[in-house]
Order: structure tokens, then sequence, then C-alpha cells
């Protein structure tokens, strides 16, 4: 079996893994005061570790007796996800000094949660799948807990860590039962043995339910997103943020490999549920978002729409809904990062200010930050010309592609009342009267951060066709053989 | 007699199952105490343990045993992890008590 040990596949992998680790020493070394180092330090690990992503070759290929494999679905994704990690962490550099929890572990937990999810993306076994879940999982719940002195974020964090557990627990008592019923945890082995049923034992569909409510719970899609808001709104902005850009990524990459590989073939099964979790997650995306007063709880509930729209691509299936939902979270966690920098930015004499009220008057006090503010909520309501708009586009085109129209339709329905809910933002900044201006301080890297996502949301209309492409081609893994729909309607 | 006395696949399933759904309803019925929501998770993956454990005998395939070791692991550092939070939220609020995690709401 030696001629199987390959590790060139998870080089980007074991380079984190050694970055947080070594960075875990120089903390413990230097203590608190180093916090910022590390977390720039991270930053770079992250972007080194981009570099040897983009330097390995993309073809299909596996790693540690098929646990592990790398295609170029699972590089697309982990691309995304790093870029993802770099923002998120540079936009909480500032965040975390002036909250007073300037500790040198939080850069290495997120170091650790990305290793986890890059183990997701390439999961090829159901047992390298849990490992990297639960890597991912345990360095949340400690994230979300991360203010030791706030009550609040105490309480996220055993909110999300009670029920983080539970979902562990359905999806391990799916996986026993699929074991159970196909004989292996291999994906490869799994799919050929669903193939060739003729009839479908009661214990593979209820391993298949177990396994799918425990994935929706980690995408926090309706009905198993009531931790979302709270765990978003008490946990620390900074930490919102990374929940918000990068764990959806990487448990909807899950999602999409599980789905298409080892359960391909019980697609009539799976396609109910989720046809069923999106619809559900749209209209309480939508409606439970209009009385929010607190824009962490609003954009919680933004994320839990946005996870109902993804979802709509991958129930229409087929090469161009499955990569109209890559194309989608790419945005989605584009234009989430801007957002971010926005509101990580909203502070009133040095402490946070997290209410919807309390951007009141932005446009006179800080216009910058308010013009940006506004492209960004037309984007994700999808206004065009802005990206958000392509995005839903895409998912909606594929939906009605496959018949869906009635899925269509409630997306449709449901962005226009979201809308209301984004537009009001852009009221409140733009016509309600300045009550208690916010400092309008804003540091170099969130600039920065913010300027490149408005680059990408206004720009994303005159160069698509780049993006598109590429989100078709990593998509191409699952359908080799087939014919790429979208070549045809360029 | 013989059918009910020899212990058999279909045995070990329900008697997961079983535990599976205790600890399911232990961590909803439970109004009293953040710990026994603990006791209710380590109940939930045990109940999974047992079924690997049933699946890989019945199968004569190691994996399953393989799956339940690693499960053990992660159970325990999960433990140590959700009891860590427990300690901070108790230092916040002076009480450990189910109601008493409800200040996020709406």
């Amino acid at each position: 079996m030696m001629d199987d040990f390959n590790l060139i596949p998870l080089v980007p992998e074991i380079f984190i893994a050694f970055v947080a680790m070594g960075l875990l020493i120089v903390g413990v070394f230097h203590g608190n005061s180093s916090a910022r180092v590390v977390s720039w330090a991270s930053v770079l690990g992250c972007v080194i570790a981009i570099i040897l992503l983009l330097g390995l070759s993309w073809s299909p290929q596996t790693a540690l007796n098929n646990f592990f494999v790398f295609d170029k679905f699972s590089g697309f994704m982990k691309l995304i996800l790093l870029i993802g990690v770099i923002s998120s962490l540079a936009l909480s550099v500032r965040y975390i000094i002036q909250e007073g929890m300037e500790r040198f572990e939080y850069p290495v937990l997120i170091l650790f949660a990305s290793l986890g999810m890059m183990f997701m993306l390439s999961a090829n076994n159901f047992l390298a799948l849990y490992m990297g879940l639960e890597l991912q999982s345990l360095s949340l719940y400690v994230l979300a807990a991360f203010h030791r002195h706030s009550r609040k974020a105490a309480e996220a964090g055993i909110k999300y860590f009670l029920l983080g557990a539970l979902s562990s627990g359905m999806l391990l008592f799916g996986i026993s039962l699929i074991y159970g019923f196909t004989g292996s945890i291999d994906f490869d082995v799994v799919g050929s043995a669903l193939t060739g049923l003729e009839a479908l034992p009661l214990g593979l569909i209820i391993g298949l339910v177990f396994v799918l409510a425990g994935l929706v719970f980690k995408i926090s899609a309706a009905p198993f997103h009531m931790w979302t808001p709270d765990v978003y709104q008490g946990a620390p902005t900074s930490t919102t943020a990374f929940f918000a850009i990068a764990p959806k990524v990487a448990a909807m990459g899950l999602l999409i490999r599980l789905l298409m590989e080892p359960f391909g073939a019980l697609s009539e099964q799976w396609v109910q549920i989720l046809y069923f979790v999106s619809v559900l997650s749209m209209v309480v995306g939508s409606f439970a978002a209009i009385v929010q007063e607190d824009i962490k709880r609003l954009l919680a509930y933004s994320s839990i729409g946005n996870m109902g729209y993804a979802l709509i691509g991958l129930v229409a299936g087929g090469p161009q809904g499955v990569s109209a939902v890559v194309l989608y979270l790419l945005i989605y966690m584009i234009s989430t990062a801007g957002v971010f920098a926005v509101v990580l930015s909203m502070r009133r004499q040095g402490l946070s200010a997290t209410k919807i009220s309390d951007l009141s008057g932005l446009s006179k006090t800080a216009p910058g930050l308010a013009y940006a503010m506004f492209i960004l909520m037309f984007s994700i309501s999808g206004i065009p010309p802005l990206a958000g708009f392509f995005g839903k586009l895409l998912i909606f085109n594929a939906a009605v592609a496959e018949g869906y129209y009635v899925l269509a339709t409630f997306g449709l329905l449901t962005s226009v009342v979201a809308a209301f809910y984004y537009l009001r933002i852009v009221k409140v900044m733009f016509f309600d009267d300045v009550q208690d201006p916010l400092d309008a301080e804003v540091p170099f890297a969130r600039r920065f951060i913010l300027a490149v996502v408005l680059c990408f949301v206004i720009g994303f209309v005159f160069k698509p066709m780049p993006f598109i492409h590429m989100a078709d081609n990593a998509v191409s893994p699952f359908f080799a053989g087939q014919v790429v729909v979208t070549e045809q309607a360029e | 007699m013989d059918m009910f006395l020899e212990v058999g696949l279909s045995h070990y399933l329900t008697l997961a199952a079983l535990i599976f759904t205790i600890g399911v309803f232990g961590m909803f019925l439970n109004r009293k105490n953040v710990i026994v929501i603990l006791m209710s998770i380590e109940l939930m993956l045990l109940a999974v343990n047992i079924n690997f454990v049933a699946f890989s005998s019945y199968l004569n395939d190691l994996a399953g045993q393989v799956f339940t070791m690693f499960i053990l692991t992660v159970a325990a550092a999960e433990a140590a992890i959700g009891l860590a939070i427990l300690v901070v939220f108790f230092r916040n609020k002076g009480s450990i008590a189910v109601d008493e995690i409800s200040s996020l709401k709406g």
C-alpha cells in the first residue's frame, strides 16, 4: 500500500496545519501582545496556501487510501474559502483589539476551523467528512464564545454548542445507518452500492434524512436555522463575519459533493427534502427579517434566505444548476465580506453599535460608508446590474430550465419581500435624521476589502463570463461525459 | 422461543434507536440543567457507537469499529469544549439553568 502514500494533493492543508501550530507556539511565547502579528501572519499563511493550491495539478486524484479527493471542484471551493478566510481575518484584527479580546488564539482558531473546512471540501469518505466537520465545529464553538466577559457571547457559544452537538449526533446516526445498509463508508463504494438498488430499504432513507438534517443545520437553512439569529447576534461581530463568510461555502461544497457522488442515485428522494428546505428557508429568511432591529440578526435571516436560494440550484440539479450554486456562493460570500466591513465599522464612542437605527443619517456623517452599504444592499437584494442580480438570475434560470416553476416563483416573491428590509437600511441611512453620529474611522484593511468588494459587485456585469466559466469548470468533475449547457448560451 | 433468546442485529439496532431517542428527548424536555443536556448528547453519540459496532460485526468489516474509536475521541474533545463554554457562561450569569439561556430573542 506504500505506493498510495501520495501527500502532494494535501500540501495546502499540511501547510495550514503547520502554520496554525507554529503560530500557536509563537503566541504562547510572546503572550497576547502578539495577537496582531499572529493575525497578519495567518493572513500571509493563507495567501501562501492559495499559491500552493494553484500550483497543484487540478486533475482528479485521491490520497490517503481514497479518504481524500482533490479535483477541480474541491480546488475551486478551497480557493473561494481561503479568500473568505483571508478577508474575515483582515476585517477582524482591529475589531478584536478594540473590543479588548486581543488574544492570539483568535487567528489560530480561525486557521484550525479553515483546515477543517478544507478537509470537508476534499472528503471522500464519511470518516474524513466527520473529522473535518468536527474540527471546524469545535473551533467555531470557541470562536462564538470568544468574548469571555460578554454575557451575550457566552450565551451564543452555549446555544451554538448544544445545537451543533445535536446536529453532529443526527449526522452520525445517519452515517451509521448508511454504513450498515451499504457496507462501506467510502463515497465511491456507497455510490456504486446505491446505483443498482431495485427497492430502497427504509433504513437507508432514514439514514439519508438524518445526514441531510445534520448538514442543513450547518448551512443554517430552515427548519434547522433556529441557532443562527441568536449566534449571529450574540457572538463578537468579527466572529459573526467569519460565520457568515466561510462555513457556508464549506458546508455547501460538502453537501454538493455528497449529493452528486454517493447519493446521486437517490436524487429522487433528496430533491423532495431539499425542495421543502429551500422553500421554508426563503420564507423564513424574508419574513422573519422584517421585524428585526439588530443588524447582525437581520444579516442572520438574510443568510438563511440566501441559503434557500442556493438550494434552488441544487434542487434543479444538472451542470447548469450546480454551477449556478457555486457562483451564487461566490457572489454571496464576497458581498457579505463587504457588508461586514461596514458593520464592523459601526462604533460610537469606542463601543460597537449594532442597531439598524444607529445607521440613521450615515449619508451625512460618513458618505463613503453609506454609499458602499447602499451598493451592497442593492446587490444582495438582486437589483440589476449588480453582481447579486446575476447570482439569482442564474439560479432561477436553472430552476426554470428544469421545470421547477413553482420554486422559481417562490424565489422571486421572497426576493421582493427581502428587498423591503434591505432597502429599509438604505432608507435609514439616507432619509432619517442623524441622532448620534457614529465614529467614522475605518482602518485601512477594511477600506481595502470594501474597495475590492465594490469593484467586484459593480464590475461583474462587464465581465461575467470568466466567473461563469470558472463555476462551470469547477462542477465539471460531477458531470464528466455530459455537455455543459452554458457553453451554448453564450 | 429461540427467536427471542438469540440476540441479533435487529436487537442492537432497536436498542441504539431507543437510546438515541432518549438522548434527543433528554435534550428538549429537560428544563433544569445544562449538564443534563451534555449527558444527553453523550447518550446520542453512544447510541451511534452501538449502531456502528453492531453493523461492523454483522458485515464483518472493521471500518465501523474504527469509526467508533474516532467518535469516542471526538466526543471527549467535544465534552471538554462544552464544559469550558459552560464555565464561561456560569461566570457571566452565576447559573447554569436552561431557563437562563434566554436573553437573545426575536
